[in-house]
């Protein structure tokens, strides 16, 4: 192992090869400003990454009362220790100079300084006109991934019980709403199957729509030493573009974007007709399964071959992968979340392991993954479109239940219709139903579909947009009102990763100027607004971290997602921990599903689930009378062609992404420059075919168009799958002259200019995967070439001399197979003393 | 003309007017995206319902003509398309919305019920051809219904409460 390594330019670091059934080797990767050496550092603060939902667990350093590193930790079950690029160099973003300091009020049309009684007080008596005028459902709040699951639990307990609005959803409607229905529609119940430790033993990993070396870079790392080990797995990996997955994969297959539920069903439709079924487990613990082999009797590979535009003879070799695996671990990412027919294929892949009976063993899991970092809190708190603790809405026992934990009439919890999900709440504004959206952590200017929609929608004059953020986002600058928030490393809390690995992040340097923790603005509103319960006693109790934490506890007591048996004590020091947690399992759980479908029964499962097609709800009557035992459910989809087709006009599909080096918006990344250097600008990708058909070259200036709008950006030309275009997501203007959207000197920059307005009906998840586009020329490049990363699914194809993406000597991250560090010990002691 | 031809015209009637107005509320409510989206897609139902009829028709004798299930277009669909785009910011297509998905609603539960009494005309004369189509289109009538009650039901609470 190297002692230090550019990790700018060998973002996944050394290996350490382990084989088959092992234990993941340790590697502990630090990182610390120029000059500052280990032993300069007074403080290690424990805490995990919010850049993606890997839950790397780390340390930050703590030098003079600002941080001055980080450092991964060995003991944890996540990572051991390993860093990806952007844990290891976003967190200078916190100390950057354009951080809000105090808030802001609109004031004769532009955004003033004022102190945080004035900007409270405008919010609370904007709420309390629009309760009085025009009742709860006139209040939205939208929320992110990115905060604590304190923050959340507080936030829905002010919305749904205080207000009483049933409007109230996280940007994790954007990453993460199809692993979750996908769950509750084979499962009953959200709730991850797996666990990242099914790498160490899978013989087989297939990854749907996936790239997980860019957006997992740390389990990559841990998937590419079991390739250089003993006994390594096979990989089969489904993706349109030439990622570094796609590079080691056995099996490689591109589709045509918007098909994955015609290519899965064709690979179910290979396993039934092969008998690679497990027929004994489908009989015990599955219902439905007649009727998936009836569906894809006919979806031969040649079917699918003609629709999905993937040689039939490449899906009988996946199949074959997939048939024969004695550990099968599957993956799914935003290639099916964002993608049509969302959650109709994310359910096929759920399908493939029941009727292969892999589930619930090391090795045998399905990771229904997430985008962000703290996503699955919003998804157990009941901030993204459902009930606290996994409670079902349409279940009165339920909601009853519930309004005993809040100590108010079950009739104050709106449970008469879904809770709203984030697109519909935004038609609501649209239409003036919803009159004040209360913006919490994310940047919807630049990460909805259709920007000059969501724009319109923003700058109305009766629509009331309270921000609450670090820096004045494209988002803060059309707000009436922007609250500086303090972030990760300021503030305490917990999250969960997507292996339901519960972390505690506790608070290592003080906030800037007079930034407040979220916890603290949620529990200010509360305090000012006088929530009450049903008694006349205050709604929130809680009045800090920790004892929103407890107050949560007793919220999961005998949910699924149960922390009854995590306290911050046992967070701190060691590992992260697997819900549940409880009196049953004290040390956690490591998989779901290991003996029977626990949280599928009719009377405890979350949803009674949907029309895959449709979204249409089932109901307990029709749940009962299919699946009276509660085991999982194998529902079968037909394939439906893509909303939007390429045609005369805009004869390319196109498609958004994401980059290893940035985060969402960039408002964090963006300020790490490393991560900034490393990925400058937007860029569009374009095979060779196309770019040849088009005469267009590396670093060409290009115009990509929509019905929507359209962006320009250089042209990398790759070996992305032929008649695909590809952008990053990223990157939007407040950077840019024009502040927060393209004006006439700043031409499109955003991908989401061009995006459709689509989603999943079940999950509601917004689609970003199947837009139609057109292509052309603006400008040369001259021998210029795009700003795109060389390391990953970006890199050239072709002889271009384009310059490999580097970090120098700025981005040099020190390697150790070591598990003993200085000062490693000092973390628990000196937390409380000095970081108060 | 007898019991099977009768049903056969009224559902067939009944499809080929269920697939044009799935269309037509797709168009008029282009800004309400899911249903914009969700309506085309469960018209494509409509329009096999309507095209399978046909056939099975033709094997009882009866011509029901072309199957016009075809989506309409042109210049009255591009001046719906503008005048919803105008009206996107105002609330009354909220109202004009739950009136369209009743009207949707009902239209699918009239064609669901001459597909039961296809169905039964069909255990009743023992004719396997015609219980095939009625089991294979009858469900999908069935989820057309459960489409439009979900979305009435979901909206409701906004589009009637709010002043």
């Amino acid at each position: 192992m190297d002692a230090s390594v550019d990790r700018i330019a060998r973002p996944w670091g050394s290996r350490t090869p382990y084989g088959r059934h092992e234990p993941w080797p340790v590697r502990v990767d630090t990182y610390l400003d120029a000059g500052v050496e280990p032993e300069q550092v007074r403080r290690w603060v424990q805490t995990a990454s919010v850049l993606h939902s890997d839950g790397d667990a780390m340390d930050i350093a703590v030098v003079d009362g600002r941080m001055a590193g980080v450092r991964g930790r060995a003991d944890d079950r996540v990572n051991r220790g390993r860093l990806g690029p952007k844990d290891l160099f976003g967190w200078q973003a916190n100390a950057s100079p354009d951080r809000l300091t105090r808030p802001l009020v609109r004031r004769d049309g532009r955004l003033v300084e004022c102190d945080w009684g004035t900007a409270m007080e405008r919010i609370v008596a904007r709420s309390r006109e629009l309760l009085d005028e025009r009742g709860p459902g006139s209040i939205g709040f939208y929320t992110t991934g990115q905060l604590f699951l304190e923050e959340y639990y507080t936030l829905t307990v002010l919305a749904r019980a205080g207000i009483g609005t049933n409007h109230l959803d996280g940007n994790t409607r954007l990453c993460t709403s199809t692993a979750a229905e996908a769950l509750k529609e084979s499962f009953g119940c959200d709730g991850q199957p797996g666990s990242y430790d099914d790498i160490d033993h899978a013989d087989v990993i297939a990854l749907f729509g996936h790239n997980i070396a860019e957006t997992q870079p740390v389990q990559w790392m841990r998937i590419l030493d079991r390739l250089e080990g003993g006994d390594p797995p096979r990989l089969v990996c489904v993706d349109p573009r030439p990622t570094p997955v796609a590079r080691e994969a056995t099996v490689h297959l591109a589709p045509r974007g918007g098909t994955n539920v015609a290519l899965l069903n064709a690979l179910l439709h290979e396993i039934i007709r092969t008998d690679r079924v497990d027929h004994d487990y489908v009989a015990t613990h599955t219902v439905g399964f007649e009727e998936l082999a009836s569906r894809v009797k006919e979806c031969t590979p040649e079917w699918a071959a003609g629709i999905c535009d993937v040689p039939a003879a490449r899906i009988g070799e996946a199949a074959e992968l997939l048939g024969t695996a004695d550990g099968l671990l599957s993956t799914v990412l935003q290639g099916v979340y964002q993608s049509h027919q969302a959650t109709a294929a994310a359910v096929q892949i759920n399908n493939l392991h029941l009727i292969r009976g892999m589930l619930g063993r090391p090795g045998a899991g399905v990771l229904q993954m997430n985008g962000q970092p703290t996503a699955q809190n919003t998804r157990e708190c009941g901030a993204d479109g459902d009930l606290p603790g996994f409670r079902n809405w349409q279940n009165d026992s339920h909601v009853a239940d519930l309004a005993r934990v809040w100590n108010v009439d079950p009739k104050t919890i709106p449970h008469y219709a879904p809770p709203t999900h984030a697109m519909q709440m935004f038609r609501y504004a649209e239409q003036g139903s919803v009159r004040m959206l209360w913006i919490s952590g994310t940047n919807p200017a630049v990460s909805l579909p259709e920007l000059s929609r969501i724009r319109s929608i923003l700058a109305q004059d009766r629509l009331f947009v309270v921000v609450q953020d670090l820096f004045l986002t494209e988002t803060a600058q059309l707000a009436d009102v922007v609250l500086p928030a303090a972030t990760w490393g300021e503030k305490t809390g917990t999250f969960t990763n997507a292996d339901r690995t519960v972390h505690l992040s506790d608070k290592a340097v003080e906030p800037p100027g007079e930034a407040r923790p979220d916890l603290d603005i949620f529990l200010d509103y509360a305090a000012r607004m006088g929530f009450r319960d049903k008694d006349g006693g205050p709604l929130v109790t809680w009045h800090d971290p920790e004892s929103a934490f407890e107050a949560w506890k007793r919220c999961s007591a005998g949910r699924p997602c149960d922390y009854t048996g995590l306290t911050y004590d046992r967070l701190r020091g060691g590992s992260g921990i697997q819900w549940p947690c409880n009196e049953q399992a004290p040390d956690g759980t490591e998989r779901l599903y290991t003996d029977t479908i626990s949280w599928a029964h009719p009377d405890v499962c979350e949803s009674y689930g949907k029309d895959l097609v449709t979204g249409a709800s089932d109901d307990a009557v029709e749940y009962r009378s299919l699946n009276p035992d509660g085991k999982a459910m194998i529902k079968a989809a037909a394939y439906l062609p893509p909303h939007e087709a390429p045609d005369h006009d805009h004869p390319f599909q196109l498609t958004t992404g994401r980059t290893i080096y940035h985060f969402h918006t960039r408002t964090k990344t963006a300020r790490a420059p490393q991560l900034n250097e490393a990925a400058p600008d937007v860029w569009v990708e374009a095979s060779a075919t196309d770019a040849a058909g088009l005469g267009l070259d590396e670093g060409d200036l290009v115009e990509v168009t929509t019905p929507r709008g359209a962006l320009r950006g250089r042209l990398r030309v790759t070996g992305i799958r032929p008649g695909l275009l590809f952008v990053p997501f990223h990157y939007g203007y407040w950077d840019t002259e024009a502040g927060h959207g393209p004006d006439g000197d700043t031409p499109g920059r955003a991908a989401n200019e061009t995006t459709v307005t689509d989603w999943d009906p079940a999950s509601k998840q917004p689609l970003f995967k199947t837009a139609a586009a057109a292509l052309r020329l603006v400008e040369r490049g001259g021998g210029r070439s795009a700003p795109a990363p060389t390391t990953a699914a970006s890199a050239p194809s072709g002889a271009h001399a384009v310059p490999a993406t580097t970090g120098g000597p700025s981005a040099l991250v020190r390697q150790s197979a070591d598990a003993h560090r200085d000062g490693r010990e000092d973390a628990r002691p000196s937390r409380q003393e000095d970081a108060g | 003309m007898n019991g099977t031809t009768l049903v056969l015209r009224a559902l067939h009637h009944g499809e080929r007017h269920l697939a044009r107005e799935l269309t037509t509320v797709a168009e008029r409510h282009r800004t309400d995206h899911e249903v914009h989206h969700v309506a085309t897609d469960l018209a494509r139902w409509s329009r096999e319902h309507v095209g399978r009829l046909a056939d099975t028709a033709q094997e009882h004798g009866l011509d029901l003509g072309d199957s016009a299930g075809a989506p309409s277009g042109g210049v009255l669909s591009t001046l719906r398309e503008k005048a919803v785009q105008a009206v996107g910011h105002r609330p009354e297509p909220g109202l004009l919305l739950l009136r369209d998905l009743r009207e949707l609603h009902l239209g699918a539960t009239e064609n669901s019920l001459h597909w039961e009494m296809l169905a039964q005309i069909a255990q009743a004369t023992g004719d396997d051809g015609l219980l095939a189509v009625a089991s294979a289109c009858h469900p999908r009538t069935l989820r057309q219904m459960r489409w439009t009650n979900t979305m009435i039901k979901n909206l409701s609470p906004q589009v009637l409460t709010s002043p």
